[in-house]
């Protein structure tokens, strides 16, 4: 076989690293080079570099170090019974286009995963090779790992010594499903390196007794990712996993990644349109869930099967069953209240809250602030606005929901 | 009259010493003209007024004027003074959100920091020969607004080691040396490309899901005006265009047989079990056992079962209540706050925890969560009659000469009763198989007293009981 040329393997292994749904570069301790003696730094938010006609942020350099693989996991690309072509990065090659995207403002830092050749450790060394490689030659941005489950603790423990962020992947909903779809794969495991993460990360957070810490491990926390619609799990099922996930590891973010078709595909999955619908409701329950004070049983209720409603979102969904629990006075009402408003997010009950105290709101003044008056305007009473009938009209939902476009034939 | 003009560079300056001046002299908003040198000359412009000191106003506002000098008509000129004005009889103006003007500044100054947001995103630089020896990089940028001077900082920050030119139609960001120049002089966009690109290209088109085509959403984030000095938008028409051929090709050819040499790479997996050599030892088979224990609820919200650990054939054997947090997430009994309480006791109380067989009476962790926390729940009396049967496994496996039992559900689980615990500690009781048990108060107990006095009695009757343990067992 002729030699790849890197813009041939640059092709193939990002190509493979797409279906990883996190391109985030936030939350991580600040760094800058304005010594002049590295590159790079970080901000809070993290910066997306570019957008890609699937409307997804690029923020990193995300790219396999190697798909050679010799997992056999049905949904993925790089499994060992794909007829893909294989290519493997040497770390002088990551660690030059890192740096030289950079150089020119293509990207925040790296995210590099990898399949897994020969064995989970020899992996995880080459891959924490490469970051630590990077951090020696004065590189100041990001760098997302992801971390072969099985690798040993002090592996993880180098990695997150250099890297931002870790992440392992849940794979899939339940432990049956990573068991049929991902047979190599070992929930428990799993779990195991994500405990190891969290407490590594406790475990450095806290100052010895000369009050000094000994060094920054994965500040930006760890995340995971959860295929959607490849296995039969419904949202009360994903969900509820999540929670547990946020609970027990202190997870950063869980993402949710439609199930989309690959090229070379297994006969046991599905090769229809990826659910994104679905994939984006999942995120807005997600939030309600973390910052929203809503319980799992007021999204998913067993009445719609423990599926979200795909037409309205969770929020506004939960408004329109408990109906009697509006409408909400934005002149009066507390913050929890104010939160389960459809329309208002979390900015704007901040803004209600203390611009309030400067005289009644009406539904103008909330819209100059930035609430989604639209949407809000049927649950909520201000100066000059009461919903009246509206709150019980029996098409209430049928506003919300936008007109199906008729399909093309 | 007064019509200030200020300078292109040093705009927020000129603009933060002029607007004092006129506050100060109570000049009112309609009577300046605000602009730029090099804009409209005014009709009518009177000396500024002389400068009588200093003007109070809130933090905040001095971040939020920051993001209004910068807006490219004049309005953010004008809308900066008129709440300065303001702001001298109503110092708490700007946290009315639903004021129009302050409205109207703060969609401002968010514009003024999208702005200043994509240009820290879409800046592209080109390497260009260097004469120095040290690698120059220069790139072509129109922001929106006259950012130009608040931007710079961004860039210096991240590029400090190497020499950049960020060339604007108005202004020339240059820092060369570790020293930042800005100079107001009118530039036309050069024609220019990098070798790197044609890589970078490759890897957005790469990047790119064909089945998740979105091309509305990429455009609010990416809007068009930018594409022209953004090198790899050159192949979004392709990749847009060929998408849905893509995707229907992928769904028509549907599933390939697998390659033919997936048995040989497979075998590559140095990562599979080896075929067992030894039996395993009779605790860790238990162990095996208990990791897919379904006998109460817990074992649905916990993460995994924790057995306990330590010689399988301790005298002594310590029970605890259930795992905790940490410990769920471990997988290891007590290694959490009380864990260490504990360890601290013991130490004192000179006993080797090594030596022991330390456990809990319930194997998984009970908690309720609110948003990512924990939170610590009792087990109830089901659940500790369901997680009996592996507590009587362990007992009868590790065969200890003596058990001590720590807080009420511990004591419960090894006699049936676990009222009364307060009284009942320090004394010697029997286990339900008659094995002699010593009842203490759980070290969780401990943590949790408020005051230092009772914690101090606590903390030291636990020592005491600790501390008989060897002389029990010498008996």
């Amino acid at each position: 076989m002729a030699k790849m040329t890197l813009q041939e393997k640059l092709a193939l292994l990002s190509d493979a690293a797409k279906y990883d749904a996190s391109c985030a570069s936030s939350g991580t301790t600040k760094r800058g080079s304005r010594d002049g003696k590295g590159l790079g730094s970080t901000t809070g938010s993290g910066i997306c570099h570019a957008y890609a006609p699937d409307g997804r942020c690029i923020s990193l350099l995300k790219i396999l170090m190697t798909n050679y693989c010799v997992y056999d996991c049905a949904y993925c690309v790089n499994r060992v019974s794909s007829n893909v072509p294989r290519a493997r990065f040497t770390v002088e090659e990551v660690v030059w286009l890192t740096t030289e995207f950079y150089r020119r403002n293509y990207i925040e830092g790296l995210f590099l995963s990898s399949g897994i050749v020969k064995s989970s450790d020899y992996t995880m060394e080459e891959m924490v090779r490469i970051a630590e490689k990077l951090r020696e030659s004065g590189f100041r941005g990001y760098i997302h790992l992801k971390t072969i489950p099985e690798a040993s603790a002090g592996l993880i423990e180098r990695a997150g010594l250099a890297a931002d962020r870790l992440s392992i992947n849940v794979e899939l909903p339940t432990d049956a499903s990573v068991k049929t779809y991902a047979p190599e794969k070992d929930p428990v495991g799993i779990r195991g390196a994500m405990g190891k993460v969290r407490l590594t990360k406790e475990d450095y957070s806290e100052r010895s007794y000369t009050g000094r810490r000994r060094g920054k491990f994965a500040p930006a926390g760890q995340s995971t990712q959860m295929i959607v619609g490849a296995d039969p799990s419904d949202d009360a099922t994903i969900l509820g996993n999540a929670n547990r996930l946020y609970g027990a590891y202190g997870l950063k973010r869980v993402y949710y990644s439609a199930f989309s078709p690959i090229p070379d595909a297994s006969a046991v999955l599905p090769l229809v349109d990826p659910p994104l619908m679905r994939e984006h409701r999942l995120y807005q329950a997600d939030w309600l869930l973390r910052f929203y004070d809503f319980g799992l049983d007021e999204i998913v209720t067993r009445d719609a099967g423990g599926m979200l409603d795909l037409d309205v979102d969770p929020k506004l969904a939960w408004a329109l069953a408990h109906r009697d629990r509006f409408p909400v006075d934005v002149n009066r009402a507390d913050k929890e209240t104010l939160l389960r408003v459809p329309g208002f997010g979390t900015k704007i009950v901040q803004r209600i809250l203390s611009a309030r105290r400067n005289g009644a709101l009406t539904l103008e003044d909330i819209r100059r602030m930035g609430g989604r008056v639209k949407q809000a305007s049927s649950f909520v009473v201000a100066r000059g606005h009461t919903p009246g009938q509206m709150l019980d009209a029996a098409d209430l939902r049928a506003r919300f929901v936008k007109p199906r476009q008729m399909e093309l034939f | 009259m007064y019509a200030p003009r200020l300078p292109r560079i040093g705009t927020y300056a000129a603009w933060r010493e002029t607007a004092r001046r006129l506050a100060r002299a109570e000049i009112p908003t309609a009577a300046v003209d605000w602009g730029l040198e090099g804009g409209d000359a005014s009709m009518f412009d009177a000396p500024l007024p002389v400068n009588r000191g200093d003007l109070r106003v809130p933090k905040s506002f001095a971040d939020l004027s920051r993001s209004l000098i910068p807006e490219r008509s004049g309005r953010g000129l004008t809308l900066a003074y008129a709440l300065l004005v303001r702001l001298q009889d109503t110092p708490k103006l700007l946290s009315n959100r639903a004021d129009p003007q302050v409205a109207e500044a703060r969609d401002i100054a968010k514009a003024i920091h999208r702005d200043l947001h994509k240009m820290h995103a879409f800046v592209r630089f080109r390497e260009v020969p260097d004469t120095e020896g040290k690698r120059r990089f220069t790139a072509w940028f129109e922001p929106t607004h006259r950012i130009e001077e608040p931007v710079a900082d961004f860039f210096v920050n991240r590029f400090g080691d190497m020499d950049w030119t960020i060339v604007t139609p108005e202004v020339t960001i240059r820092y060369h040396g570790r020293t930042l120049t800005l100079e107001a002089v009118d530039s036309l966009r050069p024609e220019a490309s990098d070798p790197l690109e044609q890589l970078w290209t490759t890897y957005y088109s790469n990047i790119f899901n064909p089945a998740r085509l979105k091309p509305d959403a990429m455009r609010a984030e990416m809007p068009k005006k930018y594409w022209r000095n953004m090198p790899e938008t050159a192949a979004i028409p392709a990749l847009i265009a060929n998408a849905r051929t893509r995707m229907t090709a992928m769904q028509e050819a549907g599933a390939t047989a697998p390659a033919p040499n997936t048995a040989r790479r497979k075998e590559k997996n140095a990562n599979r079990p080896m075929p067992g050599l030894f039996a395993p030892a009779h605790l860790s088979d238990l162990g095996r056992d208990l990791a897919a224990c379904t006998r109460c609820p817990l074992h649905g919200p916990a993460t995994q079962a924790v057995p306990g650990e330590g010689p399988a054939d301790a005298a002594l054997m310590i029970v605890g209540e259930q795992p905790g947090d940490q410990e769920d997430v471990a997988g290891r009994p007590f290694v959490g706050p009380a864990g260490q309480m504990f360890d601290r006791l013991a130490a004192e109380a000179k006993l080797d925890r090594s030596a022991a067989y330390v456990t809990n009476a319930v194997k998984h962790f009970k908690f309720t969560q609110r948003g990512k926390r924990r939170l610590h729940q009792r087990p109830d009396a089901g659940e500790i009659s369901a997680c009996r049967w592996w507590l009587d496994r362990e007992l009868a496996s590790v065969d200890p000469e003596l058990v001590v039992a720590m807080g009420a559900t511990a004591l419960h689980a090894l006699t049936g009763d676990g009222r009364g615990l307060l009284k009942r500690r320090g004394g010697l009781e029997q286990t339900r198989d008659g094995r002699p048990l010593l009842v203490t108060l759980h070290p969780s107990y401990l943590l949790r007293l408020p005051d230092p006095e009772s914690r101090d009695r606590a903390m030291a009757d636990v020592r005491s009981d600790l501390s008989r343990i060897s002389e029990l067992l010498d008996n």
